[in-house]
């Protein structure tokens, strides 16, 4: 079990990724996340245990991305973990995600 | 003769030159039909003939040459291929230009026959005929160059583009990591992942790589360097590397240093500088060849690749065609007159002969300050010797390449395939050489081609290669050029030759003749092997005359023959006719002049040490019979002489040949001015000239070669 759904009152949807976004889960992934992309329905990704990620992974966020844009709904990722953000950072991709980054105390400043 | 009259010289002359050089154009096309260059060169060519015919009104080569410009100009633009068919009329086009030009030359005021029309016409027709269908190629238009988002001041910044492939996480690579290295070496300036290419669900597969990045990067490492970074992944990911354009002018300043003494390619140019790597050249290579849409320049591909800018590459192509330019004036020729040229010479001669005369006298006064001056004169004077008979020396390697198109032709009349091949045409002798050696060499070139080659049925059914090979080979030989007609063809028949030399009483029946004698027996007067004569070998020109003509130019000629295998034919011929150094020796108290070139050595004359064979003429030259003669005994009309306390041996190479000349006294070298012997002595055996020595006394110049033959046959 890598994603933890948890269907909200509103009808909203979060999801708590609980694992590492690389290339060697990436498909699984994008199977069990892809689903929850519906029409008018609002969908938040929580981030902040994802421990490493790398450019597939990133890659499956821009896609989600754009598929949610595609059918009219909302996506937000929230809880970006310090690896998650770093990524998104190096490739200059705040803009495009266009959520609030809340900085962690204990992060390193490495 | 009037002004006009000379301009139209000129041009004849011109011309002449200009269309030998459109044949060799062409033949060099049929061997690689994309060369630009030659394309040019042949529509130059054509455009100048044109231009000058008009100016002079010879009208009917203006209509005619404008025809085969036009054709030219569309092959050039590449509207038009060119291929076997069109290089044969062009071919042919030429030739009639030739003969139009010969009829203006010959009979100006007389209109052109109808024949000369006709065929003229004829061949427009095939020139034209075929342009019609010539397909127009649409000119891909240049791809417009993807603008960089973020122009804004990163002027001092590399711009990276890197096209990850698909299969890129598969095969390990993470575009991160190299990002994150880059950030190590320099300063990441901005960075833009193009996200277009992320298909939607359904092509979308997580595991391939749909990213692209453009990077701005700040460093002070060069473009290799950068590049190395991404060497891992290079066979998964296109990267371009453009360098910044604060660099362009520092690339554009290293381009204008670069040296100009010799041409070259812009790819090298680039690399030379650092603006491009080897592997930037490789990929637009690999791209420019790999295109069937007319190939484009390597610069603009390299710019559309963005690997550079621009300007530089405009930098560099104005570059090189300074230097192409420079080259091309540097190596320019001066058209001088020939007979002004031979009067020099002549000059030089005397110069030569009156230099000789002052050295007599400083020595004969004993002057000692004024033989140093008079030396440093004397090695003046060789030196502008040289460089005067050096004016004269061509490449022969021009006389070959008219043998192309013989070859060509003569294969395509007699049905066989053949190919020439020219090696050492670089080898220089004296014009007047070359001019007289022409004649003599299409005779035994089209022998081989006519008599030697057999046709490729013949040659595939006893086991040979169907195409046959002729080769022409020049080199320099101790003072003499050598040059050789080899063929693979099916070589001389002994029984054939000897049959006909008894059936024509050149031989008797039982004959002692070795081989190469035997071979040597076709350069006789009278005998033709083939039974039926050819309209090739129908010229006037037999192989007595070629003899000849060669031996009258002081050279020899040679046959070897493999049954079978192929003949070769080798003269060999003096550098020069003008001047020589000479060896200058006395027999019998008369100076005699043997070449420099041909003497291989001196010993004294020592009958008990050499083993002298008074009776054969032989002498055991370390444990080497060589036959001698004795000059003085030769050539004085009383028969023998009285033996003299002292003789020396000169030992004399000619070929393969050695001979030894027995003289009394040896004077060393002289530069020798040759002069002619008069019609009386000319057919003088053993001698082919005279000098003038510096006291005014006259010495005979030796025909070593004949000499030697005498001494082997004493």
């Amino acid at each position: 079990m890598t994603i933890d759904v948890n269907e909200q009152e509103d009808g909203s949807t979060i999801i708590a990724i609980k694992d590492e976004m690389v290339i060697y889960n990436v498909l699984e992934q994008k199977n069990l996340l892809y689903p929850h992309i519906k029409p008018e329905h609002e969908l938040q990704i929580d981030l902040s245990d994802v421990s490493e990620i790398d450019s597939a992974g990133i890659q499956l966020l821009i896609f989600l991305k754009n598929e949610a844009t595609r059918q009219q709904t909302e996506l937000s990722f929230i809880n970006h973990s310090q690896a998650v953000v770093e990524v998104v950072e190096i490739f200059n991709l705040s803009s495009f995600f266009n959520d609030p980054v809340v900085l962690s105390a204990d992060w390193d400043n490495s | 003769m009037n002004e006009y009259d000379s301009a139209v010289e000129t041009f004849i002359e011109e011309a002449h030159e200009l269309l030998i050089d459109m044949e060799n154009a062409l033949l060099a096309l049929e061997d690689t039909p994309d060369d630009k260059e030659v394309i040019n060169r042949l529509f130059r060519a054509m455009h100048t003939i044109k231009g000058s015919s008009g100016f002079f009104g010879f009208n009917e080569i203006v209509a005619f040459t404008h025809e085969g410009e036009t054709v030219l100009d569309h092959v050039r633009n590449d509207e038009r291929e060119i291929d076997d068919a069109l290089i044969s009329v062009l071919l042919d086009c030429k030739d009639h230009t030739s003969v139009l030009l010969e009829h203006y030359i010959e009979t100006p005021k007389e209109p052109i026959s109808s024949e000369l029309q006709t065929a003229g016409n004829e061949i427009l027709t095939k020139l034209t005929g075929k342009s019609s269908s010539g397909e127009l190629e649409v000119t891909e238009s240049a791809t417009q160059l993807e603008g960089i988002s973020e122009g804004n001041d990163l002027a001092g910044s590399w711009l990276i583009s890197l096209g990850f492939k698909t299969e890129a996480f598969k095969m390990g690579v993470d575009p991160l990591s190299f990002i994150r290295y880059l950030s190590k070496m320099g300063d990441i300036q901005a960075i833009l992942l193009l996200t277009d290419d992320v298909p939607e669900e359904g092509s979308f597969d997580p595991e391939n790589c749909y990213m692209h990045f453009k990077i701005a990067f700040q460093t002070e490492a060069d473009k290799q360097t950068i590049e190395d970074v991404f060497e891992f992944a290079s066979d998964d990911c296109d990267i371009n590397i453009l360098p910044p354009n604060s660099k362009v002018e520092e690339y554009v300043s290293l381009l204008e240093n670069l040296t100009e003494d010799h041409e070259q390619l812009l790819g090298e140019m680039l690399l030379e500088v650092g603006v491009i790597t080897e592997n930037d050249i490789n990929k637009a290579i690999e791209k420019q060849s790999g295109e069937d849409d007319g190939e484009k320049p390597l610069g603009q591909i390299l710019v559309e690749q963005q690997v550079v800018q621009h300007g530089v590459v405009d930098k560099a192509l104005e570059k090189q065609q300074k230097v192409k330019k420079k080259v091309a004036t540097e190596s320019s020729y001066i058209r001088v007159d020939s007979n002004k040229l031979g009067h020099l010479i002549n000059l030089v001669g005397e110069l030569v002969i009156s230099g000789a005369a002052m050295n007599l006298m400083v020595e004969r006064h004993g002057l000692p300050d004024v033989e140093d001056v008079a030396e440093t004169m004397s090695s003046l004077v060789s030196d502008i010797r040289d460089t005067a008979l050096d004016l004269r020396m061509v490449p022969i390697g021009e006389t070959f390449s008219r043998f192309r198109r013989v070859v060509r032709d003569v294969s395509k009349e007699l049905g066989k395939d053949i190919q020439l091949t020219i090696t050492g045409g670089e080898t220089e002798l004296d014009k007047t050489v070359v001019e007289k050696i022409n004649d003599p060499l299409t005779h035994l070139v089209r022998n081989s081609l006519d008599h030697g080659i057999e046709t490729s049925e013949q040659r595939l059914a006893i086991g040979k290669d169907a195409k046959g090979n002729i080769q022409l080979n020049a080199y320099h030989e101790s003072g003499h050029i050598v040059i050789q007609i080899i063929d693979d063809g099916a070589g001389l028949d002994v029984d054939k030759i000897l049959a006909k030399a008894i059936s024509n009483g050149l031989i008797e029946e039982d004959h002692n003749l070795t081989e190469q004698e035997v071979y040597n027996l076709i350069f006789a007067a009278g005998l033709s092997t083939k039974a039926q004569a050819s309209d090739l070998s129908g010229r006037g020109v037999g192989m007595d005359v070629v003899k000849r003509n060669i031996e009258g130019l002081r050279g020899s000629v040679n046959i070897t023959s493999a049954p079978g295998k192929g003949t070769t034919i080798t003269i060999q011929l003096p550098l020069t006719l003008a001047i020589i150094d000479g060896f200058m020796v006395e027999a019998s108290d008369e100076r005699y002049i043997i070449p420099l070139s041909m003497v291989e050595e001196c010993v004294e004359m020592n009958s008990s040490e050499w083993e002298v064979d008074e009776v054969q003429h032989y002498v055991n030259l370390r444990g080497e019979a060589m036959p001698y003669l004795r000059l003085g005994d030769y050539f004085s009309e009383h028969g023998k002489s009285q033996k003299h306390q002292r003789e020396s041996l000169v030992v004399v190479r000619f070929g393969q040949n050695r001979a030894g000349f027995v003289v009394d006294q040896l004077h060393g070298e002289h530069q020798t001015v040759i002069k002619p012997l008069g019609k009386v002595f000319e057919r003088l055996a053993g001698l082919t000239g005279a000098t003038v020595l510096g006291d005014g006394n006259v010495a005979l110049i030796l025909d070593v070669q004949g000499l030697i033959n005498k001494a082997i046959s004493h």
